[in-house]
């Protein structure tokens, strides 16, 4: 790796490390005043468990070997990684995919906030990353779904469709918050929710356009998307909302903007020229509307995980069929029908992502169901009534 | 002596407090309040679901005064508190049996 690519791959993934702090803003503001402390916890305590799993064994069965299905244990404890070798450019890789494999579960936490307790979070956030996040990272970078020609450039399918049918496994088990949909949980700081979401929207620079793994046009190309995308989306949803509830409110900014981020996650490295806006508007006007199924499914999927993340990245990943355009990438990869392909990279799309929801949602399920059996997975009706923050952290957020 | 009690619109506080000094008033204290009365509450819209919230935000603006000097304090409330539209407030007062200043011991009108 090239001195001016290892630089750009170092700082993305410091910026990918920023945006986990910044979803717990994102999501702690959406939350209740007295359970933000707990959602905070929830997601810092990804970037602590995961690096450790992640370096002990977690790579190594995600990148390990030419499996199609899993990796192998070369890599345990960062065996075999070269240091000086490369300039140092493995390492960094190691280092950068770790910052996504530590978001990965805390997207999940938006769906379980309120109720979830932290013991079984504990235990769910690393048992999840090596039987559902490192299988699929695998068939998508270096496996079967891979292989056969899917995209999935910085982790639509990897990350965001498998974190947000997770999320739907999840809170099926998990069951609604109390009083949900009659009593309303309206957002406890608006404020906190605009400044996660600006970090998320800094940090997934780092994360599209880090992935390129390199200082290039095609880096710049996930730059430019991952700018645009967001813009659009974040346009249409205040669009939208101000025709159809009466005002352009700073959720439905912050939403759309977080729903363009996750359409273009997949497509960031393929699609160029207006592609990126026509794909962040098309997820901003979707996913404003997915947010609405969960009261008529009944499913209590309390911040969105499942109407943001898992819609949007279907959208996105399913968008890259129709819009990825080879030419301009030096032919990599096959072309979408817009480009002159024919339905076969849009047939790839689809069969990824179900694989991937497949897998997800039934593996989720089952730990799930495996932790509410052993040591529960839902806090006392009295904790959830007064506030996690205090019954399971011992803290405060505002006196 | 007489606790004058006001719940006023957090936007007038200002204006409250001019009209009671101008009123030669030496002291106030205001808390943050919610409560709902003819104005009701409001309705937000968080991800096109609407949520009523009852209670709406106000302040309750409390004065201790000597009990000639309370009809004058009423009316400068009632004034400068006043926009016209619904959710103006309300003013009363009770009377108070004892006053002490905590740091000397003063009792009564003394205290004020």
């Amino acid at each position: 790796m090239d001195a001016g690519s290892l630089a750009w791959v170092l700082i993305s993934a410091a910026l990918v490390l920023f945006m986990t702090p910044g979803l717990a803003f994102f999501y702690g503001g959406m939350d209740q005043g007295r359970n933000v402390l707990n959602m905070l916890m929830m997601n810092f305590y990804c970037v602590l468990v995961v690096p450790v799993v992640w370096v002990l064994v977690g790579y190594s069965l995600a990148q390990g070997g030419s499996g199609n299905f899993i990796g192998n244990f070369d890599h345990l404890f960062l065996n075999d990684i070269p240091i000086l070798d490369d300039n140092g450019g493995k390492l960094a890789t190691v280092a950068f995919l770790g910052m996504f494999a530590a978001i990965t579960p805390a997207l999940i936490s938006g769906a379980v906030a309120d109720r979830m307790k932290f013991s079984a979070w504990a235990l769910f956030v690393p048992l999840w990353l090596l039987l559902v996040f490192v299988p699929i990272f695998k068939w998508v970078y270096g496996g079967w779904l891979g292989d056969r020609g899917s995209l999935d450039f910085a982790g639509g399918t990897a990350i965001h469709v498998n974190a947000g049918i997770a999320a739907l496994a999840a809170v099926m088990v998990l069951g609604r918050r109390k009083g949900w949909p009659s009593e309303g949980h309206p957002p406890h700081s608006m404020p906190l929710v605009m400044i996660g979401t600006g970090i998320l929207w800094f940090g997934w620079f780092g994360f599209n356009a880090g992935s390129a793994l390199a200082a290039n046009g095609q880096a710049a190309q996930a730059f430019m998307n991952t700018f645009l995308a967001a813009a659009a989306a974040g346009l249409v949803w205040i669009v939208v909302e101000r025709f159809r509830d009466g005002h352009a409110t700073n959720l439905g900014a912050a939403s759309g903007i977080v729903a363009g981020l996750v359409a273009i996650t997949p497509a960031a490295g393929f699609v160029s020229g207006v592609a990126p806006l026509v794909i962040g508007g098309i997820a901003g006007l979707i996913c404003c509307y997915a947010v609405k199924l969960k009261h008529r499914a009944g499913y209590d999927d309390a911040l969105d995980v499942v109407g943001v993340h898992f819609v949007g990245g279907l959208v996105g990943s399913l968008l890259i069929g129709f819009f990825a355009n080879p030419k301009h990438f030096d032919g990599a990869f096959d072309a979408g029908i817009f480009y002159g392909g024919g339905l076969g990279l849009l047939a790839e799309q689809a069969l990824a992502n179900v694989a991937a929801i497949v897998w997800s949602f039934s593996i989720t399920f089952g730990l799930m169901v495996l932790l509410k059996r052993t040591i529960g997975v839902r806090v006392s009706d009295q904790t959830e009534a007064e506030g996690l923050d205090i019954a399971e952290h011992a803290e405060t957020a505002y006196h | 002596m007489k606790l004058i009690t006001a719940i006023i619109k957090p936007s007038k506080v200002e204006d409250v407090k001019a009209a009671l000094t101008a009123a030669g008033v030496h002291g106030m204290t205001v808390s943050e309040v919610r409560g709902f009365g003819r104005q009701g509450g409001h309705t937000e819209n968080y991800r096109g679901t609407e949520y009523r919230l009852e209670f709406v935000p106000k302040l309750m603006v409390e004065v201790v005064v000597d009990e000639e000097q309370a009809w004058t304090v009423i009316d400068a409330i009632v004034e400068s508190a006043r926009t016209g539209k619904i959710g103006d407030g309300k003013v009363w007062m009770t009377t108070v049996d004892e006053l002490i200043r905590i740091r000397t011991g003063e009792r009564g009108v003394e205290a004020m």
